[in-house]
């Protein structure tokens, strides 16, 4: 869907800012470009939306060069979101979202009821509508973004470092939700950051960039966190990559003991009469669940899993059916045991 | 004075009449010349310079002056009104092509380029996102404008064409308060009423620049 052929961008100024990048971006995939400051990441992006032209080399989109085609034409099938929302501060919420499909010209009807569904869709009420984008939080003002870039239904979306100005608590609601849009729409999205954290939460494809524009490694996170290819990557993807990585193990496979087999510890734990655990408890001292570690399901990460280990008071973790009853218990010897047949670790 | 308004109504309208003439065409001509002439001096800024130059000589240039050497550029009647008109013109381009360079300025440099990035051609990026934006500022220079040249007019009065000015050279001449007074009076009233007509255009054109002031 895009792909980078030899792709090289020199600025006037002598900087070479990409060399000889050739990547391929998977269809209805999030691909994200990560890597330090300087690294070429946004030029790299901006290069799929023609705001940047290659020196040498191509870049084609739905199988064609950028090169050949109009520019305002191939922007307006490419949404794009930016780290200051780049919002049009003289037009209301609604006017904003409609952006493209003005400038395509659509009806305005329906340009604005493509706007009002989208305001809504990204989590904003329609009182927002009428709003400047001045009137906007930071994070609101992100949402429009994001809806501005859906409204004409471009199959392809470029991100660049869209959360990295909001504070961490709406940060990582902003990513549940973009990847919970994600999974509706099925774009091609190449995202830009510098954060680590978020390029393996948010990618399918990882591709990190070294210091111009050199690729170091293009891999699924889990891979990248397993076998980074080299020490800048290893040191990149950060010291405690061994713990991350199991947050993308599903707990699904892992070895369960029955709820009522004997355990080392003291605490004992508590059951409702349907067989929902309430807590811990032990010489009459109870622990909530919530409090005491607490319990998880099959679809859970083995990180999550080994956290609850960590902090229940038994050194256990309880996990449940759909209905939630306790159907099992792991502690973390058992986890270790399982990461033990790591196939990741026996392909090294 | 009641007995001059009476009898002079005709007259004072009339130079009322030529004064808001003589005053809003040369906005209109400056404006028209100033827009092109800022944008071309805003997209290329090896213009601005010199431009801001040649602005600051003629705005420096003694509006009697020029109202005295333009007949002779011309080649026009002394008493013709076209003289006031185009020296206003100059005065308001030379204002102007600076408000419109600085509005262009105003415009964010995020918000042209990720309206770039979204599709927009030069063309609709300048009519539809920069003027837009840089309309505050473009109208605050137009208020300037307005009202000086509302009591430049008067200038002309000197010359035999100045609208309410005509008011002055009359009551001097024959050592009469009355029609001074009046011309004063309906000046200032004309400045302050052109004023708050052009706050309210900008009202109406710009409910965005008075909203969350961050
Ligand atoms: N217009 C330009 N002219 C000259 N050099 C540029 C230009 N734009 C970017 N560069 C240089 O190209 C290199 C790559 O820049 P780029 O913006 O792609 O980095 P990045 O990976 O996005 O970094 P960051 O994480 O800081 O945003 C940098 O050294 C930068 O200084
Ligand atoms: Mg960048």
């Amino acid at each position: 869907m895009i792909t980078f052929t030899a792709v090289t961008k020199r600025f006037p100024d002598g900087t070479v800012a990409v060399d000889d990048l050739t990547l391929d971006l998977p269809e209805g995939k999030i691909t994200v470009f990560v890597g330090p400051s300087g690294c070429g990441k946004t030029t790299s992006l901006r290069m799929i939306n023609r705001m940047v032209e290659p020196t040498s080399g191509q870049v084609l989109v739905q199988g064609r060069d950028v090169m050949e085609q109009d520019p305002a034409e191939l922007r307006r099938g490419i949404g794009y979101v930016i780290q200051t929302a780049g919002l049009l501060p003289h037009r209301t919420v609604v006017d904003n979202i409609a952006t493209v499909p003005y400038l395509l010209g659509w009806d305005k009807k329906r340009a604005r009821s493509t706007a009002l569904e989208l305001l809504e869709r990204v989590g904003l009420p329609a009182a927002y509508a009428k709003r400047y984008p001045a009137q906007l939080s930071g994070g609101q003002q992100q949402r429009v973004g994001v809806a501005r870039a859906l409204a004409a239904g471009p199959p392809i979306m470029l991100v660049d470092e869209p959360f990295s100005a909001v504070g961490p608590v709406v940060r990582a609601q902003l990513q549940a939700e973009f990847l919970r849009l994600q999974q509706d729409l099925g774009k091609t999205i190449a995202f830009v950051t510098h954060d680590i954290d978020e390029a393996v939460k948010l990618g399918d494809v990882v591709a990190v960039f070294h210091q111009g524009g050199h690729l170091a490694q293009v891999d699924t996170p889990e891979q990248l966190l397993a076998a980074p290819a080299n020490d800048f990557v290893a040191d990149f993807v950060g010291r405690d990559r061994g713990i991350r990585r199991l947050g993308f193990r599903l707990a699904d496979s892992l070895p369960v003991q029955p709820v009522d087999a004997p355990r080392d510890s003291e605490w004992v734990l508590d059951l409702d009469d349907r067989g929902r655990p309430r807590g811990w408890s032990r010489r009459g001292v109870t622990a909530s669940m919530q409090s005491g570690g607490g319990t998880f399901t099959t679809a859970d990460s083995l990180r999550t899993v080994l956290d609850l280990t960590l902090t229940s008071p038994a050194g256990v973790a309880v996990r449940v059916d759909q209905h939630g009853v306790a159907d099992g218990t792991v502690d973390h010897a058992a986890i270790a045991a399982h990461i033990q047949d790591d196939p990741i670790r026996a392909a090294r | 004075m009641l007995q001059y308004l009476r009898t002079s109504s005709p007259a004072v309208l009339a130079a009322l009449g030529q004064h808001v003439v003589l005053a809003l065409l040369p906005v209109l001509i400056g404006l028209a010349v100033a827009l092109p002439v800022g944008y071309l001096a805003h997209r290329f800024r090896w213009l601005y310079p010199p431009l801001l130059t040649i602005s600051s000589v003629l705005y420096a240039v003694p509006s009697l002056a020029l109202f005295v050497v333009l007949p002779v550029i011309l080649g026009t009647q002394t008493l013709d009104p076209l003289n006031i008109v185009v020296a206003l013109s100059v005065y308001t381009v030379a204002l102007l092509v600076r408000t419109v360079v600085d509005g262009l300025a105003s415009v964010p440099p995020a918000v042209t380029a990720a309206a770039t990035a979204v599709g927009f051609r030069p063309l609709g990026l300048l009519l539809r996102v920069e003027l837009p934006i840089a309309v505050p500022v473009i109208l605050a220079g137009l208020r300037v404008a307005t009202v000086s040249n509302v009591s430049l007019v008067s200038v002309g009065a000197l010359l035999g064409v100045g609208g309410l000015g005509a008011l002055f050279t009359d009551g001097l001449q024959r050592d009469y308060l009355a029609p001074i007074i009046t011309g004063i009076v309906l000046s200032v009233l004309l400045a302050l009423v052109l004023d708050s007509v052009i706050v309210g255009v900008q009202r109406v054109l710009t409910p965005w620049s008075r909203v969350g002031e961050r």
